[in-house]
Parts: C-alpha cells; sequence; structure tokens
C-alpha cells in the first residue's frame, strides 16, 4: 500500500505534505465564511478540504514509513533552516495522530449536514464550517509543528475556535453559553500555563524548536528552572487533555455544543492534547530526569486512576446520554495517562493505542447519539427507550460503541486495554490493572443502562413511529461502528502503528 | 443634530480633523515599519480606533453606515487570505511555504521576494486586525438586549 500511494501522489505533495495538510484548511476557514448560499457550498468545501488533508496525511503515512523504523520527515516554513526558523517535523508519533484527526473530521463532516441544518441558524453556517476549518487547522497543526511555541499558537487557534463551535449549541440549549465561557476561562488558563512552561524552557535554553530543546536540556540538566517550566507545561496540556481534576470544563462543553461538534471534539481534541502532552514527556525532556519519573509515576499515574474510577462512577448517575458519554470520556483518558505513565515503550503504545481507539467509539458513540437528536430531539435515557425498535440501524451502531468502549473481546475497545493489562502487568504493576479491569466493569453499568433502556424498554411515547436517521449520517457512523469491529479482529494495522510511534519516541525520536 | 447632542459640540469638533489624521498615521507605522517600531498589528490597531472613535463621538449607527459590519468581517477574512495567499504563491514558485526569496524566481543575490514578500504580509496583518477588531467592537456596541427585564 505505501508504494501504492507514493506512487500515485503527485511529487508537489510529497514534498510539501507537511506544510499543505495545514495550509488547506487554513485557506479554506476564510473562504468558508465569504460562501454564499445557506451553507451547502460551505459544508460541501469542507467535505472536500477534509477528505484532501485525509489523502495528505496518507501520502505523510506512506512518506514515514517508506523507511526502516520510521522516517522523519522535516519542514522548514519560509525555507529557515531550523532551529532558527519554524520546523514542521513529522515522525511515526504524531503522522499517527494526524491521520486520526483528518479522517475523523472528514468523516464528521459528512455526517454533519443535517445535524447542522437542524441545529444552527441559516445565516450562521458559512461562519460555523469557517470556525470548524480554523479548529481543525489548528489541531493538525499543534500536531504537525515540532516549534514549542508555534505549538501554543496553534493550540490557541483550534481553542478560541473551539468555544465559538461550543457557543454556537445555543440555538439548541441556552446552557451552551456558560459552558463556552467556563471552556474559555479553562482553555485560557491552560494555554497561559503552557506558554509560561516554554518561556522558563527558552529563558534556560535559548531555543524553542523541540528537537533542539531535547538536546539543549541535557546539558541545562534540571535545575529549578526547567522543574517549573516542565510543571507549568504538563499542568496547562493537562488541562486541554481533560486530565482528572482538570477536567470540569469537559462535560458540560461536550453536553451542550452541536451534535456535529460533540462528534468531532470527542473524538480528537483532547486526543491532539495527549498527543503534545507525550511528545513533551518523552522527547523533548527525557526520562534521566528524576522529577520527570517522579511526575509520572506520582502524578500521572494516580490522575489516571482517579479519572477511572471517579468519572466512571460519576457517568453511571448522569440521566443524560452526552454526559455519561462525556464523564466516560475523562475515564478514557486516564487509560491513556496511565499507560503513558509507564514510562515504557509497551505502555506508551497502549496509551496510543487507546488513544486511537477512543477515538473511533466515541466518534461512532456521538454520531449516533446525534442521529438520535436529529430526528426524536432527545439525549436523555428516557429519550432513548424502545430506539433500538424504532431506529435499528443507528441504535446497532450506538450498540457497537458501546460494546467497544466496554473493551467486549472482538471490538476495538478490547484490543487496546488487553495491550495497557499486559503493559501494566510486565511493568509489576498488577494493582493498576486491576483497577483496569474494575473500571470497565463501571464501563458495563453505565452503558448497560443505556443498552437496556434503548433495546428492552418500551419506548415512553407510543407514537414513537419507525423513524431512522438520514443516509448521510447513517454511513459515516456505520464506517466508525465497523473500524471498531475491524481493528477489534485484527488490530494490527492500528497497534503496529502505535508501536511505532512508541518506538520512534525510546530509540531517538528526539535526537 | 439633535439638540441632546449639541453639548458634545467640543468634541464633535476636536475629533473630525483628528480622525484623518490617526488613520494616516496607522498608515505611517505600516509602511515604516520595516525600519522603525510598528507593523501590521499595530496600524491594524490604530487605524481600527480612528473608527472606533467615530462611532463613539457620532453613534453607532452612522459608524456602521460609513464601514458596514458586513465590510469589516470580510476585511478580516481578505487579510487573513492575503497572508497565506503569499505562502502558497511561494509554495507555487517552487519555493517552501511563506519563502519570500522563491517569490520572483530571483538569482541568488536578488532580495526583491523578502522586501515585497512581508510587505504583503504585513498588509494582510493589517486588514485582519483592523477587521477582526471593528467586528469584535460591532459585535458588543451593536448588541441588543436579548432577554427583556420583564421576562426574568
Amino acid at each position: 500500500m505505501i508504494e501504492w500511494i507514493l506512487e500515485l501522489a503527485p511529487a508537489w505533495a510529497e514534498a510539501h505534505a507537511p506544510a499543505l495538510i495545514v495550509v488547506l484548511p487554513l485557506l479554506a476557514g476564510p473562504i468558508c465564511a465569504f460562501l454564499p448560499g445557506q451553507g451547502r457550498t460551505a459544508w460541501l468545501f469542507t467535505v472536500l478540504v477534509t477528505g484532501l488533508c485525509t489523502l495528505l496525511a496518507l501520502v505523510l503515512l506512506a512518506q514515514v514509513q517508506s523507511v526502516e523504523g520510521g522516517a522523519i520527515i522535516s519542514y522548514a516554513m519560509g525555507g529557515w533552516e531550523p532551529p532558527f526558523g519554524i520546523e514542521f517535523r513529522i515522525d511515526a508519533l504524531n503522522v499517527l495522530v494526524l491521520l486520526l484527526v483528518s479522517v475523523i473530521a472528514f468523516l464528521t463532516s459528512i455526517f454533519g449536514w443535517p445535524s447542522i441544518q437542524a441545529e444552527i441558524n441559516e445565516e450562521k453556517r458559512a461562519m460555523f464550517f469557517g470556525a470548524f476549518q480554523v479548529c481543525f487547522m489548528g489541531l493538525l497543526g499543534v500536531t504537525a509543528t515540532g516549534d514549542a511555541f508555534n505549538l501554543f499558537v496553534f493550540l490557541e487557534l483550534s481553542s478560541i475556535a473551539t468555544y465559538v463551535l461550543v457557543a454556537l449549541g445555543s440555538g439548541r440549549d441556552r446552557r451552551a453559553l456558560p459552558a463556552a465561557i467556563n471552556y474559555l476561562l479553562m482553555g485560557t488558563i491552560g494555554a497561559s500555563f503552557y506558554v509560561v512552561g516554554v518561556g522558563f524552557l527558552y529563558a534556560s535554553t535559548g531555543t524553542l524548536n523541540m528537537a533542539d530543546l531535547a538536546v539543549r536540556l541535557q546539558d541545562v540538566g534540571g535545575n529549578r528552572a526547567v522543574q517549573v517550566g516542565f510543571a507549568f507545561i504538563l499542568v496547562g496540556l493537562g488541562l486541554k487533555a481533560a486530565m482528572f481534576p482538570l477536567h470540569q470544563w469537559l462535560p458540560n462543553a461536550y453536553s451542550y455544543s452541536p451534535s456535529f461538534v460533540t462528534a468531532f471534539l470527542a473524538a480528537t481534541a483532547t486526543k491532539v492534547a495527549i498527543y503534545a502532552l507525550v511528545r513533551f514527556l518523552f522527547s523533548v525532556f527525557s526520562l534521566e530526569y528524576i522529577f520527570e519519573g517522579a511526575s509520572l509515576a506520582l502524578i500521572l499515574a494516580p490522575m489516571g486512576i482517579a479519572a477511572m474510577l471517579a468519572c466512571s462512577f460519576q457517568a453511571i448517575f448522569q440521566s443524560d446520554i452526552r454526559r455519561t458519554l462525556a464523564y466516560s470520556s475523562v475515564a478514557q483518558v486516564g487509560y491513556m495517562l496511565l499507560g503513558i505513565s509507564l514510562g515504557t515503550a509497551a505502555g506508551v503504545s497502549a496509551g496510543m493505542f487507546h488513544l486511537v481507539n477512543h477515538a473511533l467509539m466515541k466518534g461512532a458513540l456521538f454520531m449516533a447519539v446525534a442521529g438520535v437528536v436529529l430526528t426524536y430531539k432527545g439525549t436523555r435515557i428516557h429519550d432513548f427507550a424502545g430506539l433500538g425498535r424504532s431506529a435499528p440501524w443507528t441504535m446497532t451502531a450506538f450498540a457497537i460503541g458501546a460494546l467497544s468502549l466496554i473493551g467486549v473481546p472482538l471490538t476495538a475497545g478490547f484490543q487496546s486495554k488487553f495491550a495497557l493489562v499486559s503493559a501494566l502487568l510486565s511493568s509489576g504493576w498488577w494493582w493498576a490493572a486491576m483497577i483496569v479491569v474494575f473500571s470497565s466493569v463501571l464501563a458495563v453499568i453505565y452503558m448497560g443502562r443505556i443498552l437496556e433502556a434503548v433495546f428492552f424498554r418500551p419506548p415512553n411515547n407510543p407514537q414513537k413511529r419507525h423513524k431512522e436517521a438520514p443516509m448521510l449520517l447513517l454511513v459515516p457512523l456505520w464506517i466508525l461502528a465497523l473500524a471498531n469491529i475491524w481493528v477489534g479482529i485484527n488490530g494490527n494495522f492500528v497497534s503496529g502503528l502505535a508501536d511505532n510511534a512508541a518506538a520512534a519516541l525510546f530509540v531517538g525520536g528526539a535526537q | 443634530m439633535s439638540q441632546k447632542t449639541d453639548h458634545h459640540v467640543i468634541l464633535r469638533v476636536v475629533a473630525k480633523p483628528l480622525i484623518p489624521i490617526i488613520s494616516l498615521f496607522a498608515f505611517y507605522v505600516q509602511f515604516h515599519g520595516d525600519y522603525s517600531p510598528g507593523g501590521g498589528f499595530q496600524a491594524g490597531v490604530i487605524f481600527a480606533v480612528a473608527v472606533i472613535l467615530y462611532a463613539l463621538i457620532f453613534g453607532i449607527a452612522p459608524a456602521m453606515r460609513a464601514v458596514p459590519p458586513v465590510f469589516t468581517r470580510s476585511l478580516a477574512a481578505f487579510g487573513f487570505l492575503l497572508y497565506a495567499g503569499v505562502g502558497v504563491w511561494a509554495l507555487i514558485m517552487g519555493g517552501n511555504f511563506l519563502d519570500y526569496d522563491a517569490l520572483f524566481n530571483e538569482p541568488p543575490g536578488g532580495h526583491d521576494g523578502q522586501h515585497y514578500g512581508i510587505l504583503l504580509i504585513e498588509l494582510g496583518v493589517l486588514l485582519a486586525v483592523a477587521g477582526s477588531m471593528l467586528s469584535i467592537f460591532y459585535a458588543f456596541a451593536g448588541r441588543v438586549t436579548e432577554i427583556k427585564d420583564e421576562d426574568w
């Protein structure tokens, strides 16, 4: 497949793919704002751009994989050579995230049209797609860049666009506005912490390029300024990644934003922040620092476990399905952090594997919920009763996503949880492995409640007729649902990518 | 001019000559930014301030007639496109994104590309900043209360 992609791709796409994948949505954002009509052209344009970005991500993947052990593609912005200029640096780790973000953006923007027609005012739709493109571009930029300050700029770009997108949910539910303000305050604090941390690193090393930082930090050693910088970056990115207990912005933002935005954000935003965290933990800093080892074992691991337990419990007591899924998202971030906190290649690989799988399952679940919002206008468990009979296709896909979230064998969730448990056991953390299993039992309870209502309870409104979500929504939904099963049966492709990603970090990805 | 605003006569008289000077100063900051402190961002803010001053003295409605919100929004998007467009131009000419040296396919030693490249980029920044400042100002100043007092 690699040779095939490299053969088909034109030379300019291969040479400039790292820049183009960010530049395309960057250009598309303001163009969308100009497009006339009631948003239909803007939507088609968005689908086109996200599709092209997916192709570019595939080209990058092929380029990275064309060399044994993973090539590193470096792109000098404006022809200024790194470490002086801004560098876009693609390796096995971030190409995985790039591919994930662009595929999810492509699938969600296909399904988005009916849902946006129902939820966003006509005159705001073109601007809505513009904001979506900027958000998408920011997420790709955070992933692609090799410059610590540039990462901050892209992080802010994507976040500011996200606040707008969340606030646009106010047409359906006014509580979207306080949710957006809350997210804005928290997100801005997170970004400020990050930039303060980068400031400390810059003061002690004099460079902002990540690869260069990694080299120079070894000479500087673990002085106090570096430690403070590390702490600021950890908290700042932790806030963006919804690391427990910094996750308070997430449940409201996910519950009240437009369905399309929820499906996209749940599958990408926190994932990109976790990628940035991994990049700093293992690539910029290295494990030789005692303070970093301590922070992994004493901060990330307990926080991950606390998220897995506390947020799973909270998910059980929610009556709104989107809130259940949002709390479950925080719990799943806990699994990823637990894997990363092991500090071994197997642990990081399991974390990245779960990151991808979680995007697949949460994408499917939130898309199915969006379908129900569209046809039946309700997101409480009570509203879902009996839907298994009136909307079988939507709900079967929902059930596949739910089973995958629980970690039932033959689904993606099982594969990555299995990888996580074996990584934990090989490091001797058997107690943590038991907590993972226990937390999965909690997932059985909170997803089981919903599935029970969907399939076994009679509809609370007998007038509810057979009403399926539109085709445009069902196709991407089922692509994601089938991807869950495919990864569950034959997980080698994704887990191989995750292994390569972890290997790139541990075999000298930074140097 | 109605009776009510008459006691603003001093403000109006002072502001009228100031507004063109402020706009002119914006362009000075813009084009002299190559050699002295300044550049697109500062110039954009100063230019927006000229319009905002007009709105403060003469009211928001005349300001919106003179510089319509649709125009400010488009200006912001256009400035952004101009910036990115220079980057794409460099891409098409065979350089890296935003590589000014590639803009005119110059022989080594020629630096016209560097000069015009940064000039266009700064112009894009000016338009984008002025457009977004004004859009934000209009959004705040032109806001009508959505919930009536008796609805509370």
